[in-house]
């Protein structure tokens, strides 16, 4: 069996101070499997087009400059073997910058908001220290455990430009800054977290944007779990009472009401007691198709009223909630 | 097949309240195949990833006991829903690899009785469909090919991403290029529509706080499937469905385009294809008409 494989890649092409549109471009190469897609780039300016561009730097995976989506996917392109993916796609590559619509040189991007986003939540330790200290600031291995992975992020920004809420909502932090406050805050020398935390809170820009769909996790290429930290910094907002009641944290909170009466969710309920009656009055539109369609229904009752079916051994989930609940609102 | 397939099926809450036809359908399809399934009645809600944003521990401690039930009964536990299906896995992975934290849980399971072990397998049905069941058998059931329709997969985040977590559970899914509900239409003899959107996310779990966000979301890929000539779009995940195909007025007008689509559940698309009644598919239930796609056979 052949050790390279003859494979044609297609290329996002763009130059914003000459092209109105972006381009694919196709090359054919030669492709051996201990190639990196980085080896193709390079390959392509060299062989083919000196004129295409593309950020690279560290070639080892440490320095971020070199992210790009491959098919969608994100990938260090100075760590991730073509091989691999031309499997994982049919034989198909396409390379695209991390953020076609932030494309400045074809795999260049702008990634001044990715920047102003990081530099926003202070990601530093924040603390008054002595000019002339006499001792370290010490740390035990259980404090330095609590950054989990979240240390090791590399700012390439592959979470950042894959997340579907920033796309919509440019003023989301997005993933890669969250790991990033939740990096400094739970560090034992810094004296910055209630601030962290009350920025990440915010509407609009604050976690309780995010919309869940692990695209971060997914993307990283140093498997540090971005919406990991997500999910930590909601929970530390609710156990430093820094969360305030509006329509999101009664949303994550409210769940326990129904699951304490039935055991489910209050599929109604949860929309009244989370946005008032007077921000449910905007569902009423939607509740009265649910309704027509039978989505909001009759089990053994008035649609809102005691009408959920009830799980078995209801006891036991009320009294686990009783006994294992930490947070409260 | 040899042996009898025989599941234990967490529900969640919405097959239970909001999307009947998901339950009901889902036996349908479980009966015509020949397999068995036990209820959970004991279940209670996953947490949906709301309660764990308010408390993880909490959300660990309520789902670990959800799959004690399964374990009691030795049997595969089957979701009908994404979001169930990653709250679950989620707890199972946490404490079959965090020995300190099955402790605490188990410490709190043992003043209701319980014990989570880690014995129980935990896969949603469309991957028990095509691992288990197996693709071949259920093209052998058919009774109302499906070549009439242009399907648009929709696959939901929650079982396809992070890809580490499910890769047992749902058989290596690439998430960036899913293939699983694809295959089942193929074997329903429906045309699956190639598009764009069928990985990304339908904006569900932000409705409330960040509205505009979550019609943007859905609405780009219930129009990328309409520009794609899908006659409807099925999902495993009631979640999506209901972001889907309740909320096609609103996603309209905010898209600034009429929205029109069918949003189908997996297993009514089974059920269709099974020959199931009128009944047990449920196509009455939905927002966006859909009762047109049943045709009794």
């Amino acid at each position: 069996m052949s050790e390279t494989r003859k494979v044609t890649i297609k290329a996002f092409r763009f130059n914003a101070e000459t092209d109105y549109l972006p381009y694919t471009k196709q090359y054919e190469m030669e492709v051996g499997k201990d190639d990196l897609i980085l080896d193709l780039m390079n390959r392509i300016k060299w062989e083919h087009d000196g004129s295409f561009s593309y950020r690279r730097s560290c070639r080892h995976g440490i320095c971020g400059a070199c992210a790009i989506k491959v098919n969608g996917k994100a990938v260090l392109a100075c760590k991730q073997n073509a091989i691999e993916l031309l499997d994982l796609f049919d034989n198909d590559i396409t390379l695209e910058p991390s953020s076609k619509k932030r494309a400045i040189k074809d795999m260049i991007i702008d990634k001044s908001d990715f920047w102003e986003k990081h530099a926003a939540i202070k990601p530093y330790v924040v603390a008054d220290v002595e000019p002339h200290p006499t001792h370290e600031t010490k740390q035990s291995i259980s404090e330095f455990n609590n950054f989990l992975d979240s240390d090791l992020c590399i700012q390439c920004g592959a979470c950042h430009y894959s997340c579907p809420a920033l796309e919509v909502n440019p003023d989301f932090f997005g993933p890669a800054a969250f790991a990033a406050a939740y990096r400094f805050t739970v560090d034992t020398r810094d004296t910055a977290g209630a601030e962290r935390l009350e920025l990440t809170a915010q509407p609009s820009q604050g976690v309780w944007d995010c919309v869940k769909c692990y695209e971060c996790a997914e993307a990283c290429p140093k498997e540090i779990n971005p919406i990991e930290k997500i999910g930590k910094l909601h929970n530390m907002q609710f156990e430093q009472g820094i969360a305030e009641s509006n329509v999101a944290t009664r949303h994550a909170e409210g769940f326990l009401r129904g699951m304490k009466k039935y055991g489910y969710l209050d599929e109604a309920d949860i929309v009244t007691y989370s946005e008032g009656l007077l921000g449910a009055a905007k569902h009423i539109g939607t509740a009265m198709k649910m309704m027509k369609s039978g989505k909001i229904h009759w089990h053994s009752g008035v649609p809102f009223i005691d009408s959920i079916p009830k799980i078995k051994n209801l006891d036991e989930v009320q009294k686990l909630i009783e006994i294992s609940q930490t947070n409260k609102l | 097949m040899s042996e009898q397939l025989h599941y234990a099926l967490f529900t969640g809450c919405t097959a239970k309240q909001s999307t009947p036809e998901l339950l009901s359908s889902t036996l349908a399809v479980a009966d015509k195949l020949g397999i068995k399934i036990t209820i959970l009645e004991e279940a209670s809600c996953c947490g949906a990833s709301h309660l764990q944003d308010f408390d993880e521990f909490l959300a660990h401690v309520l789902n670990a006991r959800n799959i004690c039930y399964a374990e009691k009964l030795g049997l595969t536990m089957i979701t009908i829903c994404n979001t169930c299906q990653l709250n679950s896995a989620m707890t199972k992975h946490a404490l079959d690899t965090d020995p300190e934290l099955k402790a605490r849980v188990n410490e709190k399971l043992a003043e209701v009785g319980l014990e989570y072990k880690g014995t129980s397998e935990i896969k949603h049905f469309l991957y028990t469909l095509i691992d288990e069941y197996g693709l071949e058998n259920v093209k052998d059931k058919v009774q109302v090919p499906l070549s009439h329709l242009n399907i648009a997969p929709f696959y939901g985040c929650h079982n396809i991403r992070p890809s580490e977590l499910h890769e047992e559970a749902n058989g290596h899914e690439n998430p960036y290029n899913p293939t699983s509900l694809d295959s089942l239409i193929d074997a329903l003899e429906g045309n699956p529509v190639n598009y764009e959107s069928k990985n990304k996310c339908c904006g569900f779990h932000v409705e409330l706080q960040a509205n505009h966000t979550s019609e943007v979301l859905a609405g780009n890929a219930l129009l990328d499937a309409m520009d794609n000539n899908a006659d409807l779009m099925v999902t495993p995940c009631p979640l999506c469905h209901l972001k889907m195909d309740t909320y096609q007025d609103s996603i309209g007008k905010v898209m600034g385009r009429d929205v029109e689509l069918p949003v189908l559940h997996m297993p009514q698309m089974v059920a269709l294809a099974l020959g199931c009644t009128e009944k047990e598919i449920g196509l009455n239930f939905h927002v966006q008409k859909a009762k047109h796609l049943y045709t009794a056979s």
